[in-house]
């Protein structure tokens, strides 16, 4: 039988690749999204292990609620993206530095 | 009679306050009728309490609380004994006379409105200081004369002199008033009570309680009660080190200098010591400090008035010269014969200041006397009121001042306080030199040749009725008034138990036939008269004699003109310390520390930090996320291994 | 091997491998539909932890609705791949630390054996009548009726939003307004004029008196 750290692992293991992700790309801003995204992919997985070993049905609520958060967060991120990209024409980030004082 | 002592103080608050707000609208006449109904009111009450304390009646209470703080009670309270009343009517009767004298002199004057208004709000201070139960009042009534002080002498705010001799009054005042204050609270912390009955009747308990000091050397605290309460009388009477306000007062019109400067404010300070004298008595250390202070005032002040030429300054350092004469009274222990000098030195000396402003008013507010002389031909009533004046000042019986002068001078030869034989020799030597320069200033105003300007010449003549009544109704008690109170004040009848009693004295039996027979044997009237001759010789019959002295004894005349260097010494000292220590704190303690370091050096501080901090600031949104997910592996770290 | 491990060890490695080229592949076309096939695989692996409802919301949700939103946008912009790549390696240092640092610690948590079968043994499994959906939506419109409707609320304002956010007129484009249409008044499309009725005699038009 599969234990539950091995999802855990898994779990894990995503979360570090989005990080490193982030850490990466300073280029494209829809990479950075799509790395937010592999991050609460990671969350998600533990929630649904956690829920399945405790038999607890909660977890799989929390989650739902999860990715409805993460919809709205992708729509709006995308949509601040296109406006962004209409202003300035790129969506390097690191061309992105109007915040700086 | 509790209403009768309300409303003596109030009818003439009322006064000062409805002239004051509405003078304008009043009129002139209004304004004077209005004062000066309200000060005669205010002098027939002040007799009907006299006659009625004289009866036997006294009155110590309070009529109004203000606050109780602490079980401490701040009231208004009268206390009414043979003191009190004494002060009352010689404080009521100069205003009166003072007020009548001041329509004629302030005629053409257009603060003349308020020139009433100041006049009777003061005669209101002094009454309250003079009726006063406590400590609190007392000083109230002692700022407040204080502040009428200021307002009267820059009266005439647009000459720049007078201004600066307000502000200095003022400034000198503050320096005792500190004191004063000081010796106040020392009071309600020692004994508990602002009340003077409560502190007298437990100041025999309290009087070998020490206080330790700097070095651990031990202070009597009634020691220090008494030279704190002293240092107020000596900023408000004037006497030396802090009298250098009271010529410079002069700048007030004539009236205040008679009312204010000679009459009754300074001697506030002698009835305040006097209200004391059961704190005093109890002090050898504080009675020889007053006696000392007392006697160098005496002659210094006097020798000063030697070679003044203004005639005002001249009556002036007269009178910082019988304060002294007072505090040295004071300083004997002779307490009810400081007050006996004090009144009739109020009497003769307004007399003198008013004879001396009806002289100005008459050479059209000409002041050196070195343009006067053979006035008395043209201003016989003047001329009369100021010689009996001057009688008086110079002590030749039977006038007022000889009684109290001779008994304050035989109280010091009879007094053991330490010090008591150099303040003996001083106000004997201090008779001769009052005579000389009294009999100057006569001399010299009144006789010899002519030297007004021409303009002058013309027209000096008697002043009108309204100053002349006043001088001669002064003139009046300025004869009798030694005569008719030296016996009671002697025996001890007149103040009672109000002040100390002169125990041991030996002049207790006195009366005024002993004192007049005993004056042609005795050292103080030959004096007196001789200083009258040599002021005869020197500026009647040789007028060269004086500047001739004057050349041979160069320094000593320097030394006077200058009036012992005092104020050099203060400015230098005070205003010209006080100057470099402000520019001290103000470059270093401002401009350095504050400005420099504090201000703009937190600025600066804070701007080179920005400059490392705003580095961190990069505005790409990933560097933020970096932080974000490094404070995530940090804190994860930390759960980890704690 | 059981085929539920098999199925578990298979798509787990699938999930990694996507994930990665997710990150690193060099066209943004091309991580979306890597990202595509880690939802995937991350769908059927919940579907081996019983959770089929959120396995199918996963696949219709977002790789049906959020991936081709993704997909649409990169495709919608025109951006210069061979210029996003740059300066890739710089911060991989850094990255490799933080990533190194977060795996040893979820390490050493998950490897405590805290969360092996002894402590904590896989549940047996429901029957076959026992539908996921079911319960979840049972829970779902009981116990979280409000979070339920707030989440409904949170979406309608993210599309309100995103609209707002992209939408802008451009004043070349002609558009018709049909709620003005509907709300037009005879006022405005008819104007009444008065002026005076003309004479039939056309001689005294010109006439002056």
């Amino acid at each position: 039988m599969i234990p539950l750290s091995h999802y855990l692992v898994l779990g894990a293991i995503l979360f570090s690749i989005g990080v490193v992700g982030i850490f990466l790309n300073r280029k494209n801003l829809v990479v950075l999204l799509m790395a937010i995204e592999l991050l609460l992919l990671a969350a998600n997985m533990n929630f649904i292990a956690f829920s399945h070993y405790l038999g607890d049905l909660a977890g799989q609520v929390f989650v739902f609620f999860i990715l409805t958060v993460a919809a709205a967060e992708s729509a709006i991120g995308l949509a601040i993206l296109i406006v962004v990209f209409r202003s300035r024409r790129t969506i390097n980030v690191q061309d992105l530095d109007r915040l700086q004082g | 009679m509790e209403t009768v002592y309300l409303l003596i103080p109030l009818v003439c608050l009322a006064a000062a306050v409805l002239v004051g707000l509405a003078g304008q609208w009043l009129g002139r006449r209004a304004a004077h009728s209005i004062t000066i109904g309200a000060v005669a009111m205010a002098f027939v009450l002040s007799v009907v309490v006299a006659v009625e304390v004289a009866g036997g009646q006294r009155f110590d209470g309070s009529v109004y609380i203000w606050a109780v703080s602490d079980g401490i009670q701040f009231e208004i309270g009268f206390l009414i004994d043979q003191l009190s009343a004494v002060m009352m009517v010689v404080v009521t009767f100069v205003s009166l006379m003072v007020h009548v004298y001041t329509i004629g002199y302030m005629h053409d004057d257009p603060g003349y409105t308020r020139f009433f208004s100041y006049i009777s709000l003061f005669t209101f201070a002094m009454l309250m200081l003079v009726m006063s139960n406590n400590f609190l009042q007392l000083f109230f009534g002692w700022e407040a004369v204080g502040l009428l002080s200021y307002l009267l002498i820059g009266f005439w705010f647009e000459r720049e002199s007078a201004n600066f001799a307000s502000l200095k009054a003022f400034l000198v005042n503050r320096v005792g008033d500190l004191g004063f204050l000081l010796g106040i609270a020392a009071i309600l912390y020692v004994f508990g009570s602002l009340d003077y009955a409560a502190v007298f009747a437990s100041a025999p308990q309290h009087a070998t309680e020490t206080m330790t000091g700097i070095l651990g050397s031990q202070w009597r605290w009634l020691t220090i009660i008494c030279l704190l309460l002293f240092v107020g009388a000596m900023g408000k009477s004037a006497q030396v080190p802090l009298h250098v306000w009271l010529p410079d007062s002069m700048e007030g019109p004539t009236p205040i200098s008679a009312l204010i400067h000679a009459a009754t404010m300074v001697t506030a300070g002698i009835f305040m010591v006097a209200r004391m004298s059961p704190l005093f008595e109890l002090s050898q250390t504080a009675l020889s400090v007053v006696l000392i202070i007392g006697a160098v005032t005496t002659i210094s002040m006097a020798l000063i008035a030697l070679v003044q030429n203004d005639i005002k300054r001249v009556v002036a350092y007269s009178t910082l010269s019988q304060l002294g004469y007072m505090t040295v009274a004071l300083g004997a222990s002779a307490y009810s014969i400081a007050i006996f000098h004090l009144a009739t030195h109020a009497f003769f000396k307004a007399l003198l200041f008013l004879a001396a402003g009806s002289v100005i008013i008459a050479l059209h507010h000409e002041q050196d006397m070195r343009r006067m002389g053979a006035l008395w031909k043209r201003m016989p009533v003047t001329y009369l009121t100021a010689l009996i004046g001057t009688l008086a000042l110079v002590g030749i019986p039977p006038f007022a001042g000889f009684f109290s002068k001779d008994a304050i001078i035989e109280a010091v030869a009879l007094s053991h306080t330490p010090g008591a034989k150099f303040a003996y020799v001083v106000v004997v030597a201090g008779v001769f030199v009052t005579a000389l320069y009294s009999f100057r200033l006569i001399f010299m105003v009144f006789h010899g040749p002519s030297r007004l300007s021409e303009d002058n010449r013309k027209h000096a003549r008697e002043s009108p009725w309204v100053v002349t009544v006043p001088l001669i109704l002064l003139a009046i008690p300025s004869v009798l008034a030694g005569l008719v109170l030296v016996g009671p004040t002697l025996s001890g009848h007149l103040f009672g138990e109000s002040v100390m009693p002169i125990d041991g004295h030996g002049i207790n039996g006195y009366g005024a036939t002993d004192m007049l027979v005993h004056a042609w044997v005795s050292l103080p009237l030959w004096l007196a008269i001789a200083g009258i001759a040599v002021a005869w010789i020197l500026y009647l019959r040789s007028p060269h004699a004086a500047s001739r002295i004057a050349n041979r004894f160069r320094l000593l005349h320097e030394i006077l003109i200058r009036k012992y260097g005092v104020d050099e010494l203060y400015e230098r000292v005070f205003a010209d310390g006080g100057q470099a220590l402000g520019r001290t704190l103000w470059k270093f303690g401002d401009r350095l520390i504050i400005d420099d370091t504090l201000v703009n050096g937190t600025a600066k501080l804070v701007g080179r930090l920005s400059g490392v901090v705003r580095s961190l600031q990069t505005g790409y949104v990933y560097h933020y996320a970096f932080a974000m997910i490094i404070g995530l592996v940090a804190l994860m770290s930390w759960f980890l291994w704690t | 091997m059981s085929f539920l491990q098999f199925a578990f060890y298979f798509f787990a490695m699938i999930l990694i491998g996507a994930a990665a080229r997710v990150v690193t592949v060099r066209n943004p076309v091309k991580a979306a539909l890597y990202l595509v096939l880690a939802f995937f695989s991350a769908a059927c692996i919940w579907i081996t932890l019983e959770a089929e409802f959120l396995a199918i919301v996963l696949v219709l949700v977002y790789v049906g609705a959020v991936m081709v939103l993704f997909l649409f946008v990169v495709m919608m912009l025109d951006i210069d791949v061979a210029r996003l790549r740059e300066g890739f390696a710089r911060y991989l240092p850094v990255g490799a630390v933080v990533a190194a640092v977060m795996v040893i610690e979820l390490g050493v948590v998950l490897t405590s054996g805290r969360f092996d079968l002894e402590s904590m043994p896989r549940p047996s499994g429901h029957g076959q009548d026992y539908s996921n959906t079911r319960e979840v939506g049972l829970l779902l419109y009981t116990d979280y009726v409000y979070a339920f409707e707030l989440a409904a609320v949170l979406l309608l304002v993210a599309i309100v939003a995103a609209i707002v956010l992209t939408l802008r007129r451009r004043p070349t484009t002609l558009y018709q307004s049909p709620a003005r249409q509907v709300r037009v008044t005879k006022a405005e499309r008819l104007r009444v004029v008065q002026m005076p009725s003309e004479s039939r005699n056309k001689e005294n038009q010109g006439d002056p008196s």
